[in-house]
């Protein structure tokens, strides 16, 4: 399909169109947010704790006094920064052990399908723990473990669809005129698993998302300098006997962000590659499609 | 029994695949409805059993025994599947239940319109089994579907048909996933329980060959419309339309190279 | 059947294998010197010595190695650095908590999710099943501590049905107290893993909505609803049951952020202590358990889903 209409069919959908629209504000917020905010997200005002939303800060303040609306907007950051690094280092990991896994020699092949399927049962979250353990908590960490887990799942999932690529026409022709394994993968294989791969990203990011906001909840996440979601539910976490509303920002953030992105992973899923969609009566569904680890 | 279909038109997707198909079957009729694939043939069985996908527009009229289908609400219409209509598909492996044994399978009409209890239906399953042929029927009932060949799944699915003694039979292109040899023998089997149960039958396929076997009238089918109604002798020998002509020039090309 | 079993018997094997050794590996990979950041800037050089020396520190990485594992095979997972206390003791005490909750989440999970999922296919044009889709998506992105806390702001602040944290200090001596207790925490995790199963079930139902033969059933004299539920769920559960393995590996997550929010006295906030105690030996331990839960639960539902599936029981049974 041609890009131009690719992208036209993506959000012609209300649920398309939301998470597209949602994500843009998001990117906005998290791209201004480093440089202006309406007040310093970290600065305290111990007198004004705990404020309604009202025409100066639009969510309220918190339990120190912090501008709500402000920390949120330099949370975009953090979680826009979280969500694109876990989704780059997924799809590193995802194409190195999918590739491993399909077009190489005998052995190599079966080890690295045993390590997936070994590897896929490892929650991100222990990971992330025996990470911390060594390095101590921090955002890298979150990537790393996010990336990882995720990258897992999207080598299995790609893995049936690389090797049906592999068995076509083109790429044999390709290989019969020596074309080598990295010229095959790069220039045939990779541009038709394309759409698959763009779906999974965005499930990476999702994700990697509500890993974040879990580890930072822990407190191996975001460090106290860093606006992050997950460390404002903590904060706020303290004080839920009293002031029980106020998690709802922080919370709705998330939940919004996250939403967006499996919404327009599915958008691109039916708009991208129609065969994606199609199923042989009565065949069992692909377990691909329950995501590995809900963090 | 009669069936009326009239001016009968399906939409599917924006696209009309049937397209103003008038088509009677009288009392112990066998009736044809052949065309190449994508002609409408079988949209318009599955309209006369109200199984067509959601999104399907459906005008015109289907009248059953006096009864009026098109319009009918699922639950009115599933009491006629089974006791009064039966149906054939296409691939007996899809069309069995991986999880259930054939026994049970076939037993199920009954158990829906005549409230039979569990050993009564095992027995009439047997001999349900027996009656299609299927080897060593006491045992066979309690196999799956992955067990059996080919063929024996058909029968299978032909016992569950006529099990409830429908007064009209659907056929959607029976024989076609089967081998050569089985489809002439699952053929006569069909016919001869058609005539034994006096039904009526109404029996779709794109191979003349299959046709000449099967039913005495026929209606083309092209695009959606009907091209064509006449004797199967008629159509075969004296064919007056050109997509006639093209399915007889087909036959004789096969049974040429099957010499 | 025993082949298949003795099969996978060997792959959960292999699991735990591979699952300690990237264990160790990523512990021991801490930069400097594990005795020194243990010890801390009060510790005096002989006292960080004698520390290395009980920890084995100074042997080869590969005798560590196999030093842990062949504990791991005993049962003995070392020593607290901290406390001095049997890790393996504090594990099993804590497993009272940690494994009724993973179970009641399951339960919660299964109750809300897969009928929520056949509904969404069932009455897909439906706003019934338009809404438990839709409900499905936002529940799939709801940060589990969020649900836990807004549960908490509705079933324990405001309405004061149950306890807003703890776990009570007898443990299971009262089991109608320490089941209140588990009750909001079992639903958070519930509800988060439901949401997978809810998109994983309408997925397989609507795939068996089209199957051929739910339509040859409905040919039969059923409706076509019945027909899906009769023919169709079967096959779905089939492939439910398939998936509940993966499922594992989320409720160990569940439940240790869960366990941290509710103070449940679990293996999962056990862990997250320790992690930031550095007390190694501990989460070592922790790690493999909570590892071998997982890979535990798959072996089980893989063999399980064997046994139930009658295209799997074909050779000479």
């Amino acid at each position: 399909m041609r890009r131009g209409s690719w992208i036209r069919a993506l959000v012609s959908g209300p649920a398309g169109a939301f998470g597209a629209g949602w994500l843009v504000l998001v990117a906005a917020a998290a791209v201004v947010a480093p440089f202006w905010t309406p007040f310093d997200p970290f600065a305290t005002d111990p007198y004004g704790a705990w404020a309604p939303p009202s025409t100066m800060h639009l969510l309220g303040t918190d339990s120190v006094g912090r501008d709500i609306f402000s920390y949120v907007a330099r949370g975009a950051t953090t979680t826009a920064v979280v969500a694109v690094a876990s989704g780059a280092v997924a799809l590193v990991v995802g194409v190195a052990l999918a590739a491993l896994g399909s077009l190489t020699a005998r052995w190599v092949r079966d080890s690295v399908s045993v390590l997936i399927d070994v590897l896929v049962a490892f929650p991100t979250i222990l990971i992330a723990m025996a990470l911390a353990a060594a390095f101590g908590g921090s955002l890298a960490v979150v990537v790393v473990a996010a990336g990882t887990g995720y990258g897992v799942n999207i080598a299995r999932v790609s893995r049936a669809e690389i090797r049906r690529v592999g068995r076509e026409d083109y790429v044999l022709a390709a290989r019969a005129a020596g074309v080598g394994p990295l010229g095959v993968v790069a220039r045939h294989v990779l541009p038709n698993v394309a759409p698959l791969f763009a779906v999974q990203v965005s499930l990476a990011m999702a994700t990697s998302i509500l890993a974040e906001a879990g580890l930072s909840f822990l407190g191996y996440g975001a460090s106290a300098e860093t606006a992050s979601w997950g460390r404002l539910l903590s904060d706020l976490q303290k004080f839920i006997g009293v002031h029980p509303g106020t998690i709802v920002w922080p919370g709705a953030a998330i939940t919004l962000t996250v939403l967006a992105l499996n919404l327009l992973g599915d958008a691109v899923r039916d708009a991208g590659d129609p065969r994606l969609r199609r199923r042989a009566p009565s065949a069992a569904p692909d377990p691909a499609d329950a995501p590995g680890v809900v963090s | 029994m009669s069936l009326e279909i009239s001016d009968l038109s399906i939409e599917l997707a924006g696209r009309t695949v049937v397209d103003g198909v008038s088509l009677s079957v009288g009392p112990q009729e066998r009736v044809g409805l052949i065309g190449e694939s994508g002609s409408g043939k079988s949209l318009t069985l599955l309209a006369v059993l109200g199984l067509l996908p959601d999104d399907a527009v459906v005008r015109g009229g289907i009248s059953f025994d006096g009864r009026e289908l098109v319009g009918l609400p699922d639950r009115d219409h599933a009491p006629l599947r089974g006791a009064g209509i039966g149906v054939v598909f296409q691939d007996p492996t899809t069309s069995l239940d991986p999880v259930r044994t054939i026994g049970r399978q076939i037993a199920e009409p009954l158990r829906l319109h005549e409230g039979v209890g569990r050993r009564e239906a095992r027995r009439r399953a047997v001999d349900a089994a027996a009656e299609v042929g299927l080897p060593d029927p006491e045992r066979i009932v309690d196999r799956y579907p992955h067990q059996l060949s080919g063929g024996q799944r058909q029968r299978v699915v032909i016992a569950t048909a006529l099990i409830a003694r429908p007064r009209l039979l659907l056929a959607d292109e029976p024989t076609t996933a089967l081998d050569v040899s089985t489809q002439a023998e699952v053929l006569d089997l069909f016919a001869r329980l058609v005539d034994e149960r006096g039904a009526s039958l109404l029996f779709v396929t794109h191979d003349l060959a299959v046709l000449r076997r099967a039913v005495d009238r026929a209606a083309v089918l092209a695009d959606g419309r009907v091209v064509e109604e006449a004797s199967v002798d008629d159509l075969v020998h004296r064919p007056r339309h050109a997509v006639t002509r093209g399915l007889v020039e087909a036959t004789r090309a096969t049974t040429w190279r099957a010499r | 059947m025993i082949r298949f079993t003795a099969g996978r018997l060997v792959l959960f094997a292999v699991g735990l294998l591979v699952a300690s050794a990237l264990i160790f590996a990523t512990l021991r990979l801490l930069p400097g010197d594990v005795a020194q950041v243990i010890a801390g800037t009060t510790g005096s050089p002989a006292q960080v010595a004698a520390l290395r020396a009980e920890l084995g520190l100074d042997r080869p990485f590969l005798a560590q190695y196999l030093d842990w594992v062949g504990g791991l095979l005993r049962l003995d997972l070392g020593r607290s650095l901290v406390t001095g206390t049997p890790v393996a003791d504090e594990i099993a005490d804590k497993l009272a908590v940690t494994l009724p909750l993973a179970g009641l989440s399951l339960a919660v999970g299964l109750v809300v999710g897969v009928p929520l999922g056949v509904l969404a296919a069932l009455r897909r044009r439906r706003p019934l099943g338009t809404a438990a889709s839709i409900g499905g998506q936002i529940l799939a992105a709801v940060p589990a501590v969020w649900a836990g806390m807004l549960l908490i702001a509705l079933f324990a602040v405001t309405l004061g049905w149950l306890p807003t944290q703890g776990f009570p200090l007898d443990g299971w001596s009262d089991p109608a107290a320490a089941l209140r207790a588990l009750v909001l925490p079992a639903v958070t995790i519930g509800l988060v893993e439901g949401a997978v199963l809810l998109r994983f079930t309408r997925s397989a139902a609507l795939g068996a909505l089209d199957a051929d033969y739910v339509r040859a059933a409905a040919a039969k004299g059923m409706t076509r609803d019945r027909a899906l539920v009769r023919h169709g769920l079967p096959n779905v559960m089939l492939s439910v049951v398939s998936v509940l393995g993966i499922q594992a590996a989320g409720l160990v997550v569940g439940a240790v952020l869960v366990e941290q929010l509710f103070s449940l006295p679990g293996v999962g906030r056990m862990l997250v202590a320790d992690v930031g105690r550095r007390d190694l030996t501990k989460v070592q331990g922790e790690l493999m358990t909570l590892t071998a839960i997982v890979l535990a639960v798959g072996f089980v539902v893989d063999v399980v889903h064997r046994a139930v599936d009658p295209r799997a029981r074909e050779r000479g049974e």
